[in-house]
């Protein structure tokens, strides 16, 4: 067992011990299919949270989005999401701001779509930004534009509960607190659907996996 | 073989005998269960018999943990019920919805005040460990709670947490504690007043239950439980009583003693139970644990609510009654 393996073993322990991490899988069964899954964001620990709700054998399959600047400015988290993740790094801004001009006109959802035509499963959360307060914010068009290039992968709602209470914007320790994740019945994009009310509906997909509270 | 030749038993023995008859039991009881599945009829798959097997299950694992923490010593009792009062506590946070300035005072409960009441536990100094949470602990949340700066519901906050932790930490460490707790002439039989604590309070719970529903009296509040009666706890409570003075001597106590300590120890966890009742009607939920309508998981908080409060009555009552020292 490589140090890579033991340390997703010790943080899927962790995401249990602390949240308890139960996937409901209430639209779909947890196979081995070619899948988007995008859900809320609310913590940094959303995506942990979502790997250990995930059954094993599809945890080497699914990947996270990983934002570069950030995951690979030291030599730690760079191993963890390259390593423990097999993470899929994107430029959060677009490299003209920068200083090259070569790379001006690379698409930001490139290693996304080389992903997916991989064969691998992505999680992503289309919101862009973790929103701590009540609903999600709208959802950017990554989303939308993966549906259409891919017709054939299955997008699956997905939504994360309770987990800004464990750890809320700006702690570093977290809370123990049982979080629930909701997987719905997968959506696809219709004929000529609109951008915009794809992106909605998608959004009220996520929505309506909110479990009721009492 | 004689009540009597039992007692001349050595200790371990004796210990060994009592988690040998347990197992027995489990697995005549399971191999019944099986046998039973065996039989095509439909309902052996109703939702009945369905909860019937994980009920047994759960009663298997616990048994099962129960005998692994005392095989393990003081230690490994404390850490087996430490962990059980960190999931307790869990379940309870959970339901109680705190607020973002929670963070600290939550993060001293989980990660301070119940490891280190399991560590005063386990090193049995049984005076610091009445006091630790009821004045040290008591303090030191609401002094955290007021640095986070967020005077919003500040009181109802605070007392959430402070009953999460009396009732998951210092309620449970109490279990450990009759483990470790010395009685002269009884040393090392400690598992013997756990287990009659156990099964005396479960006695009452499954008596209580059957009565209420044979009976069909008037709940005493409606909107709380539908099932709890005066009588149907007065019948409970009697019958544990008369199960721990038929257990009396496995204890330290007489017949008499016995008695009367079941009545407390069965009457305080039916008590417990739907004081419990109530904080998860408050909380709008049936059940503790994950909200879940796909498993229908019962958390554990569910199973050892009795327990949290039956154990410190029954420690303080015996430690009381037969003057032991501090």
């Amino acid at each position: 067992m490589s140090a890579a393996d033991l340390m997703g073993l010790l943080l899927s322990l962790l995401a249990r011990l602390i949240t308890g991490t139960q996937g409901h899988w209430k639209g779909c069964p947890p196979t081995a299919e070619q899948r988007i899954y995008f859900a809320n964001h609310q913590s940094h620990f959303d995506w942990v949270l979502i790997w250990a709700a995930l059954p094993k054998d599809l945890r080497s399959q699914t990947r996270p989005i990983a934002a570069k600047d950030y995951w690979t400015s030291s030599p730690f988290k760079h191993w963890l999401t390259r390593e423990v993740f097999n993470a899929v790094y994107v430029a959060r801004t677009r490299p003209q701001e920068a200083s090259g001009s070569s790379t001006d006109d690379q698409d930001p959802l490139e290693p996304l779509t080389e992903a997916l035509s991989h064969g691998d499963s992505l999680v992503i959360f289309p919101e862009g930004t973790r929103s701590n307060k009540g609903d999600p914010q709208p959802f950017k068009s990554g989303l939308y534009h993966l549906a259409e290039q891919f017709p054939q992968v299955q997008l699956i709602p997905t939504w994360i509960d309770n987990v800004q209470r464990v750890m809320p914007k700006g702690e570093v320790v977290p809370v123990p607190i049982l979080c629930t994740v909701t997987f719905g019945a997968p959506l696809s994009l219709g004929v000529e659907e609109d951008k915009h009310d794809f992106l909605e509906r998608a959004r009220a997909a996520v929505l309506a996996l909110r479990p009721r509270t009492a | 073989m004689s009540f009597r030749d039992l007692r001349n038993l050595s200790v371990d023995n004796q210990v060994a005998l009592l988690f040998v008859t347990l197992f027995g039991v489990l697995v005549l009881v399971t191999v019944g269960s099986f046998l039973y599945t065996l039989r095509d009829t439909p309902d052996t798959q109703s939702a009945a018999a369905v909860r019937f097997r994980r009920e047994l299950r759960a009663v298997w694992v616990g048994t099962l943990l129960f005998w692994l923490a005392w095989i393990s010593g003081p230690v490994g009792a404390t850490l087996f019920f430490g962990l059980f009062s960190f999931l307790a506590l869990r379940e309870f946070i959970t339901l109680q919805h705190t607020r973002r300035s929670d963070h600290r005072s939550l993060i001293l409960a989980f990660f301070f005040v119940l490891p280190v009441q399991y560590a005063i536990v386990a090193t049995q100094h049984f005076d610091l460990f009445t006091v630790f949470i009821p004045v040290y602990v008591f303090f030191a949340i609401p002094v955290v709670s007021a640095m986070a700066g967020d005077p919003h519901r500040f009181l109802e906050r605070n007392a959430k947490i402070q009953w999460g932790i009396v009732v998951c930490v210092y309620g449970l460490s109490h279990a450990p504690a009759l483990l470790l707790l010395d009685f002269k002439g009884y040393e090392g039989r400690g598992a013997f007043l756990l287990f009659f604590l156990v099964i005396v309070s479960g006695a009452a719970q499954l008596v209580q239950e059957v009565a209420s529903r044979w009976l069909r009296r008037r709940p005493v509040a409606r909107h709380i439980s539908r099932s709890f009666s005066v009588r149907a706890w007065l019948i409970g409570t009697a019958v544990a009583g008369v199960v721990g003075a038929l257990l009396y001597w496995i204890t330290p106590f007489k017949a008499g003693q016995a008695l009367a300590l079941a009545l407390i120890a069965a009457g305080c966890g039916s008590l417990g139970e739907f004081v419990m009742k109530a904080l998860k009607r408050d909380a709008g939920v049936l059940h503790w644990g994950n909200r879940s309508g796909v498993t229908g998981a019962v958390g554990l908080l569910d199973r050892v609510a009795p327990l949290c409060f039956a154990a410190p009555v029954f420690f303080h009552s015996v430690r009381w009654y037969f003057k032991l020292s501090l």
